[in-house]
């Protein structure tokens, strides 16, 4: 299949090297540029780059749920939230200080916990690795071992739609 | 020759080839069909003078488009929009990687081929919304807002009435999906999750009855109202080849894919099959638009979450159930 292509010469590196960058720079424009659209269209950017290194590390499963689920789905509700807010051609709020703050640390708090993980990790050579990365190997890791956390993650599901109703509820309070 | 399809890159390579070629001709194709045939349900007879059946016409009238000056509005973002008609014609291109013509024709007969249709599929309404906002037109962008809006509803029955044939196939590999369908095609054990696909699928391709994105009466052109040439050209392209691409989905499915119905191939060889069947949906989704009058918006996003979306949901769990019992 695909791991054919992608294992040998001299074609991946370079396409290696490439995808990075783009994930990289959808990742500045998503953080720095002042344009909200432009905010997410980086953000998505960035994760279809991330689906692409998934697709690198051997599960082509994975990185196609995560274009379907993150750029399709997240991506778009995204923007959608963003087309029903404050027109772009208005003048820009300030930054403040506070928020800026908070977000650098949150950054660095998730930077500091990966690097962590990442000196943590016994590292093995690609060769010594067992790839079995099925979609039967995930199905089955999921509802064993790392079910705790998947039942963690839907709880964002919960999460966003008491938003949802919160937002809907109050606003139509205050604009009428 | 032999040598070059057997090197997997080589075979991505040629077949890329072929997929461009056969998506531009498609499209003109269709393009052609579709005039035809709003000609005869309208009582005309369609574009009759440039060659024979005035089947030249859509060639000609390309080759204008070509001709033509590519404008951007002062006030529109440049970037997105030299950008969104690319990113809504690439897309459409790959699921020819996986689309099964007939048993040793998918270009790449991937595990997770449907899968690869399903998630490349979402980037087209990112296009479109680029595009809308892009330009800077009202119309456009009430277009864009429309289309996602849309795409959002009907993604989701349109996923849940795909689930329920992986259910029953256990795999989203295109070539087991049809060979599983040797004896009778999943339409006839799934009328509603194919129903469901098929109304989902015009919908997803911004169709009529289900083409409020570009509603001429109200917008204009909806989000393609500033691009013009080939920018236009490409926009109109993409949507052809997707329509291509959602009925020869629907005809792996539900349809039996490059096999005769019920395992009688007749002796005509499977791309034949797969394309006619193909073809017959498409001429459907035409008749459909020339048929139908345009939904209401409301009427629209209330028909998937209120309808649609339990019935898709209802048929899936009771496939589980049949699945799980027998």
């Amino acid at each position: 299949m695909s791991g054919s292509i992608l294992s040998q010469g001299f074609l991946p590196q370079v396409a290696f090297i490439i995808v990075v960058g783009l994930t990289f720079c959808g990742a500045i424009i998503a953080v720095f540029h002042r344009n909200i659209l432009y905010n997410v269209l980086g953000l998505a950017l960035a994760l279809a780059g991330v689906a692409a290194l998934y697709v690198f590390l051997g599960s082509l499963f994975i990185g196609l749920m995560q274009l379907l689920i993150y750029v399709g789905a997240i991506c778009i509700a995204m923007v959608f939230a963003i087309m029903l807010s404050r027109p772009v051609h208005l003048p820009k709020p300030k930054r403040k200080i506070s928020k800026i703050a908070t977000g650098v640390f949150a950054g660095l708090l998730i930077l500091g916990v990966n690097i962590g993980v990442i000196y943590k990790t016994a590292w093995q050579p690609a060769a010594e690795r067992k790839i079995d990365w099925s979609v039967k190997t995930i199905g089955d890791f999921l509802l064993t071992k790392y079910v705790l956390v998947f039942e963690v993650i839907s709880l964002v599901l919960l999460v966003a739609m008491l938003g949802a109703i919160i937002i809907s509820r109050f606003n139509g309070r205050v604009s009428s | 020759m032999e040598h070059i399809l057997s090197n997997e890159l080589g075979r991505l390579i040629v077949g890329l080839i072929v997929v461009l070629i056969f998506s531009q001709l498609n499209a003109l194709f269709l393009v052609w069909l579709e005039r035809k045939v709003a000609g005869h349900i309208q009582l005309r007879i369609g574009p009759k003078e440039v060659g024979p059946y005035g089947l030249l016409q859509t060639i000609v009238d390309g080759l204008k488009l070509v001709g033509k000056e590519l404008i951007t509005p002062k006030r529109a973002d440049r970037i997105l929009f030299i950008i969104a008609p690319v990113l809504v014609f690439v897309p459409v291109l790959v699921p020819f990687i996986v689309l099964p013509f007939s048993k040793s024709l998918p270009l790449n007969d991937m595990n997770v081929g449907l899968l690869v249709i399903f998630s490349f599929s979402t980037i087209n309404v990112l296009a479109i919304l680029i595009g809308g906002w892009g330009s800077n037109n009202k119309y456009a962008l009430l277009g864009a807002i429309r289309s996602v809006a849309q795409n959002i509803a009907y993604e989701i029955p349109l996923l849940l009435s795909v689930l329920s044939v992986v259910l029953m196939t256990k795999t989203l590999q295109m070539s087991k999906i049809v060979q599983a369908q040797g004896s009778y095609w999943f339409f006839l054990i799934q009328p509603i999750a194919a129903l469901t696909y098929f109304i989902c699928a015009t919908a997803e391709t911004n169709r009529a009855p289900f083409d409020i994105p570009e509603a001429e009466s109200e917008l204009v052109a909806g989000f393609h109202t500033e691009f013009s040439g080939m920018r236009f050209g490409l926009f109109f392209l993409a949507e052809y080849t997707n329509v291509f691409v959602v009925c020869a989905v629907a005809t792996t499915l539900f349809l039996g894919g490059w096999q005769g119905p019920f395992g009688f191939s007749l002796g005509i060889p499977g791309i034949i099959w797969f394309l006619a069947k193909t073809y017959l949906l498409v001429f459907v989704i035409m008749w459909f638009r020339w048929t139908f009058p345009r939904l209401r918006f409301d009427q629209l996003i209330s028909f998937s979450w209120k309808v649609l979306i339990p019935l898709a949901l209802a048929n899936l769990i009771i496939t589980a159930g049949v699945i799980k019992l027998i």
